[in-house]
């Protein structure tokens, strides 16, 4: 049982070697945190699919490059950034995964998953460069 | 990832257990699938039962698979979709895509 907001905060270098261990971080968290299976998983998979762009399209796999990885646990909510040190992108300009000339594309699902399974996304551009996710869950009250 | 190679008359059926994964875990589905094609099977049974996890990546990996096969004048069906992917699939429209069935007796008779 969480009682007051707290930190956890993890930096790895640009090798999708780290998925797993930040994964098992975040299904730690989330089961300490006291959400539900499904749930724990989603936030796991929004996890991994935001530190895997990190990793391979921000930082495009340079190990100078470091990840960092927030997770503000609060009562109520788990909010998690996710900060890279690439060249940020424009969110809007991503293409739409379910228009029908994209749908049998093998990649552009990650953003739109996480986007569906948190209840807050935000992009936003690092003041030191590079792209920082925000994302935020709730926890279903009882 | 561990993907097990069974046949049935002209049927490959794949039966994957673990991760698929960006990485390894889409690789072995490409791999494995691949050498099927190679060996003139033109049908495919992807058994997803024992699939414990899946990314974005694999998601993409099943599409990639299914356009490679599907290129090649053959089919491929998907069987026994644990609910995260049957839910994966559904928000992305893919289950418009693909065939799937819940027993491998129907999914052997859809061919």
């Amino acid at each position: 049982m969480i009682v007051k907001k707290d930190r956890i905060e993890v930096r790895i270098g640009s090798a999708l070697e780290y998925l797993d261990l930040v994964q098992t971080l975040t299904d730690c968290i989330t089961e300490f945190m006291g959400f539900d299976e499904d749930s724990g998983h989603w936030i796991g998979m929004s996890v991994r699919e935001s530190v895997t762009n990190a990793i391979q399209h921000g930082n495009k796999l340079d190990p100078n490059k470091k990840v960092d990885i927030g997770f503000d646990v609060a009562p109520d909510h788990l909010e998690i950034w996710v900060r890279d040190e690439g060249q940020g992108f424009q969110i809007d300009r991503l293409p739409n995964p379910l228009d029908p000339e994209n749908l049998l594309k093998p990649s552009g699902r990650g953003i739109f998953y996480i986007r569906s399974f948190m209840d807050e996304v935000e992009f936003i551009p690092h003041a030191r460069g590079g792209m920082e996710i925000h994302m935020v869950k709730k926890i279903p009250a009882n | 990832m561990k993907i097990e190679t069974r046949t049935v008359g002209d049927i490959k059926i794949l039966d994957c257990s673990g991760k698929i994964t960006l990485g390894e875990g889409t690789m072995a589905v490409r791999n494995t699938v691949r050498d099927v094609l190679k060996n003139g099977g033109k049908k495919i049974i992807l058994n997803l039962a024992d699939v414990n996890y899946i990314d974005s990546s694999g998601i993409g990996e099943l599409v990639s698979t299914y356009t490679t096969v599907t290129n090649q004048g053959g089919q491929l069906k998907l069987l026994n979709l644990t609910k995260k992917i049957q839910e994966l699939l559904a928000i992305t429209k893919l289950l418009t895509v693909f065939q799937v069935f819940d027993t491998e007796k129907a999914a052997l008779g859809s061919f």
